[in-house]
């Protein structure tokens, strides 16, 4: 049970509040880009490549500017002019804003047009003729670089193949030897595959340039609007935007995932035109553009391996990635993570070595890739170390849960360092398996999949046991574009005691307005309810990295902490002289100094407000503020046991998840409800690359199912009555023990439904199958190993 | 996702919708539900100029059993087929079908009609209607004929309605002793078209013997196919689990499947043969219930 120090009335950490955003959702009056409507707001639509790689021969506008109300049609040699046709990635690769002879995948940008009204802006965008020379494009990721493979970025004069970056991290040597000595080792080749946000609301900006005040206001969907602010003054600085004339605010957002972290050509091709013609122009991705276009998340090729001993001891693990980043390295990563935080892949358990390397390759597809409600590779990694793990099992004969209690990091060995270079803070990864174990009878499953196997059934049973690391990051090691990855609050109490509060971060659905307001009634004893959150606007907000990677509880969360303990030292300090005793003779319950010995003699926080106010202490500062810039010490490492049962249908191979218990640890908990629904958000899209979603390409880099009719995103049918539960085990280091939930149904799900599945087929001596599985690609599994027409069909 | 320009026209009655049809000719489209029309248009696979929305013309909605048929006016909503206690007596069949078609907003608002004259194989209804031997009234300035079931599917997007032709009703004959008939598709997420679909109509003697068999094969040919073999294998047998088998694996070899995103040739026709299987089986437990 979690505990609350605060009444319902204050409602600090613990109580499940309702989420004061869902007023005004519930009734409509969300305020999403699409709703900013600005006078004289003129329309831009996009060409885009029907071609994966061609160049670019020729564009005929001139039908296009026929059509009335056609303003322009700007292509890459208009950019060029002013310098603004390539910009950097956030990790300092550089992508165009619109290309100026070659196109680099299907979907690219190749001109926009702009319009009076959408509806001719799309017109005039058919009537635009784009004269193409096809090639050769590259599209699978392996042969990217083979010798006899175009290299791709000949805007680089020094770029002699396809290759991006190397990586590495661990104990080579010592792996290498255990590998050769160990008396079992297992190898599997995966495909993490690439798969898209498809939140519910597109991209989209309002790019509002005022000529006469040089001003640019850009409405925009980000997630991490000062961030972009800065990028924006980067690109634009040399036309004369530098960064105090640009405000960027980012309203309510129709989820974010991750997706909206980069800097989409659209929102600079906006800017332009807002730019050049003086009026505001508003630019709305339609759902094919979003799904083909905007970044990619995952597409990592894993070998795996493990090396242990007969009796299931693991002694090492070896991971060899290739990354597919389509034409640019457009991934949100940390600067100096190449591949984010992969190196967690060792997981929860006691590795005395690993190794892990990375090659990132171009192709010609979008580019990418953006850390898909997952802190920055974490997903992937898990895959890898939960699979190769139940594959380990299924080798040497164990079960795959005593295997993991074997292995498991004790809760003793916290902090624990792991061997490539992480402290994990806290953990304690047996609880929680034994809650999930007890919450879905493991042992009985296990007794009733014997009984089915022998009728022919198939049934599964799956674990995953991860472990997340989130909340980034430490300055030493973490930036991004040079920007260290602190976060801020600012708390501003008013005389009569209520609060505003803002932050660095931005909300897409995660319920800040609630939670935020939770930390500071927890710490201040203000009533959640009379603390108004506001995010999102770099004019007023305190300067902040944003909100993905499931960083702002552990970062802006922590950073409303302290600001709100100043805050308190400052009240004790006005209380003191108020009940004219010393700071010492005080003691705090929430919402209220009094009097050692004398609770009769107290003062209300709103009474020390509004002292602040109107009867401060000489010599002491007036007024009831203060701001606080968070820099972590640590990340937080967040974990779960999640286990999953799936029924196949032996005829039609249907895959139903029949039940999915998750047991998460997330530290402390803020508002149960809310890390609840988190949960069951974030579970639903980890059964969705499982089971369903995948960005699908054939030779000549065509997408094959870029509309949700073909990108198969789950719906509540598909989603099983979800069971969650929790264990608490507090960060040391975070200033309230909470770890971040946002990002760890997502990361943990995939495997524990893949460990089902392959579970399920374990009769047929399947090992492994590549996410998504499908009905389909079990026939195609089991036709493989010869088994379909004796075993199945016949039966 | 704007659909190009188009005129919009809403007649009051259906012969005045008959009259601006013809005299629009081509370029001309009929809307009923638009749940099929609509989104073709937004992604500008089709551009008609001209858009004649038959949904204020009353008259056109209805269920009723008449001289042994159940007749279904063109324009009634998915939605009053699936919850009908009329419909499901004879045919709960409706119920299977319209819970897989798509979403509740479109069956709230998708028309029977719509759904065969779109002339889409992948649509889940017209293999009912094989199933269940159905016919339709197509209604001209001319006047109206009835075309059976087996003649209606010309090709993709292609029936039996003309130009200048209206689709107004579908009758389907009231069995008159024990029946009973199911559909179901495999479906790679809800609201998906199916990898294939089965629908079975079947009518028993007091003996158990089936006197009558339909089936029809949803997205597994260019046009919805009747199999017939199938149909051939289970009249005149005690529905023996042989000649379940038998009807299953003819259905299997006698549709025309291509290679999709869904699966390839081998995996549908394996999935044409399992669901045939089953829907046998279903319908004929419900038509021993009967």
């Amino acid at each position: 049970m979690i505990q609350c120090k605060t009444s319902k009335e204050i409602s600090g950490m613990g109580h499940s509040m309702k989420r004061k955003e869902d007023d005004r959702f519930i009734h409509g009056k969300g305020n999403y880009t699409d709703d900013v409507k600005l006078p004289g707001t003129l329309y831009m639509d996009i060409v885009r490549s029907p071609y994966a790689y061609a160049k670019i021969k020729n564009i005929d506008s001139s039908e296009a500017l026929k059509i009335p109300g056609v303003l322009a049609v700007i292509t890459g040699k208009d950019l060029e002019q002013y310098n603004l046709h390539w910009m950097p990635t956030l990790m300092s690769d550089t992508q165009m804003v619109l290309p100026v002879d070659t196109v680099m995948y299907q979907a690219q940008e190749v001109a926009a047009v702009i319009a009076t009204e959408k509806y001719i802006a799309r017109d005039a965008r058919e009537a635009v003729r784009v004269e193409y020379e096809v090639m050769k494009p590259v599209v699978d990721p392996f042969k990217a670089l083979d010798a006899d493979a175009p290299i791709l970025r000949t805007d680089k004069p020094d770029k002699k193949d396809n290759h991006i970056w190397h990586w590495e991290v661990g104990q080579k040597e010592e792996t290498e030897k255990i590998f050769q000595e160990a008396e079992v080792t297992v190898k599997e080749q995966m495909h993490i595959p690439r798969i898209h946000v498809a939140s519910i609301e597109t991209c989209g900006c309002v790019a509002s340039y005022d000529k006469v005040d040089n001003h640019l206001t850009m409405y925009m969907t980000t997630q991490a609007p000062h961030a972009i602010r800065t990028v924006f003054a980067l690109v634009a600085g040399h036309v004369g935007l530098t960064e105090e004339k640009i405000r960027v605010i980012s309203p309510d957002i129709g989820g974010g995932f991750g997706g909206k972290v980069p800097v989409y050509p659209g929102y600079v091709i906006a800017i332009a035109a807002s730019f050049l013609i003086g009026k505001p122009v508003k630019w709305i991705e339609d759902r094919s553009e979003n799904l083909q276009a905007d970044s990619f998340a995952r597409d990592y090729h894993i070998t795996a391996e493990l090396a242990g001993t007969k009796d299931g001891k693991i002694l090492a693990t070896r991971m060899k990635v290739l990354a597919d980043h389509g034409y640019t390295d457009a991934s949100a990563n940390p600067s100096k993570f190449p591949t984010g935080m992969f190196s967690i892949g060792t997981g929860s358990y006691d590795y005395p070595n690993a190794f892990m390397e990375a090659d990132a390759v171009y192709t010609n597809k979008p580019p990418g890739g953006v850390a898909y409600r997952c802190s920055f590779r974490v997903t992937e990694a898990v895959h890898a170390i939960e699979r190769i793990t139940d594959r380990f099992a299924l080798e040497i004969g164990k079960d795959p849960a005593a295997l993991r209690f074997q292995n498991f990091i004790k809760k003793e060995q916290f902090p624990y360092h792991s061997p490539t270079g992480w402290e994990y803070d806290s953990g304690d990864y047996e609880a929680g398996l034994k809650l999930a174990m007890k919450g879905i009878d493991y042992d009985n499953l296990r007794i009733e999949q014997a009984e089915k196997r022998k009728k022919g059934e198939l049934m599964g049973i799956g674990l995953s046991t991860f472990t997340e690391i989130v909340g980034a990051g430490p300055s030493k090691d973490f930036d991004i574009l040079g920007i260290k990855m602190f976060d801020s609050a600012e708390i501003r109490v008013h005389p009569t005691g209520k609060a505003i509060a803002r932050f660095g971060t931005k909300s897409q659905g995660q319920g800040h307005e609630t939670t935020y307001a939770q930390i500071i009634a927890e710490e201040l004893g203000i009533p959640a309810k009379d603390i108004q959150i506001e995010e999102g606007d770099t004019d007023t907000a305190p300067y902040g990295l944003g909100t993905y990677a499931s960083r702002s509880t552990p970062t802006a969360g922590a950073a409303a902490v302290m600001a709100a303990r100043k805050l308190r030292d400052k009240a004790k300090k006005i209380a003191a002289y108020l009940l004219e005793v010393s700071e010492d003779d005080l003691e705090w319950e929430p919402g209220k100094f009094s009097v050692k010995g004398a609770p009769e003699k107290s003062k209300t926080i709103q009474e020390i407000v509004f002292a602040s106010y109107t009867n401060h202490p000489q010599g002491m500062e007036a007024g009831f503020e203060a701001t606080h810039y968070y820099d972590p010490p640590n990340l937080t490492f967040p974990s779960g046991a999640y286990i999953c049962v799936v029924d196949i249908d032996s005829d039609t191979f249907e895959i139903k998840v029949r039940r999915f218990v998750a047991i998460d640890d997330a530290g402390h908990i803020i508002n149960p409800m809310i890390a609840q629904g988190q949960v069951h958000g974030g579970l639903t899209q980890g059964i969705a690359p499982a089971m369903y979603e995948e960005l699908i390409y054939d030779d000549d880099g065509n997408i094959l199912n870029g509309t949700l009719m073909d990108y198969l995103v789950p719906t509540a049918v598909e989603s099983p009555s979800w069971e969650t539960g929790h264990t608490v085990t507090p960060s040391p280091h975070h200033p309230i023990g909470a770890k971040g939930i946002g990002e760890s149904p997502t990361v943990g799900a995939p495997p524990a439904i893949a460990n089902a599945i392959v579970d399920a087929l374990k009769p047929y001596g399947i090992t492994h199958l590549d996410i998504p599985i499908t009905p389909y690609k079990i026939f195609k599994a089991l036709k493989e190993k010869g088994v379909l027409d004796k075993n199945i069909v016949e039966s | 996702m704007i659909p190009s320009t188009f005129d919009y026209t809403a007649p009051s009655s259906l012969d005045e919708a008959l009259k601006l049809l013809h005299d629009l000719g081509d370029d001309a489209k009929v809307l009923a539900g638009g749940h099929s029309l609509i989104p073709m248009m937004k992604l500008r696979f089709a551009e008609p100029e001209h858009l004649i929305d038959l949904n204020n013309i009353p008259g056109l909605s209805y269920l009723k059993i008449e001289g042994g048929m159940l007749k279904i006016g063109a324009m009634t909503r998915e939605v009053e087929t699936e919850e009908s206690a009329e419909v499901a007596v004879h045919f709960p069949i409706f119920a299977d079908v319209a819970k897989l078609i798509a979403d509740p907003q479109v069956r709230n608002f998708g028309t029977l009609g719509g759904n065969l004259a779109h002339g889409d194989a992948a649509n889940d209804q017209p293999a009912v209607m094989l199933a269940l031997d159905a016919s339709v009234e197509i209604a001209g300035l001319d006047g109206r004929r009835t075309v059976g079931i087996d003649d209606f599917f010309y090709g993709f997007y292609s029936t039996a309605v003309q130009e200048g032709e209206i689709l107004t009703e579908i009758l389907i004959p009231i069995p008159s002793g024990r029946s009973g008939n199911a559909y179901h598709k495999v479906e790679r997420k809800v609201g998906d078209y199916a990898t294939g679909g089965v629908a079975v109509h079947l009518e028993m003697d007091e003996q158990g013997i089936c006197t009558k068999a339909g089936i029809g094969l949803t997205n597994v040919n260019p046009t919805p196919l009747r199999a017939v073999r199938s149909e051939a294998a289970l009249v005149g047998t005690s529905l023996d689990d042989a000649a379940i088998a038998s009807a299953a694996q003819y259905a299997s070899e006698d549709c025309n499947p291509s290679t999709d995103l869904r699966g390839d040739i081998d995996y549908k026709r394996h999935i044409i043969r399992a669901v045939t299987k089953k829907m046998i089986n279903k319908a004929k437990q419900l038509a021993f219930k009967n």
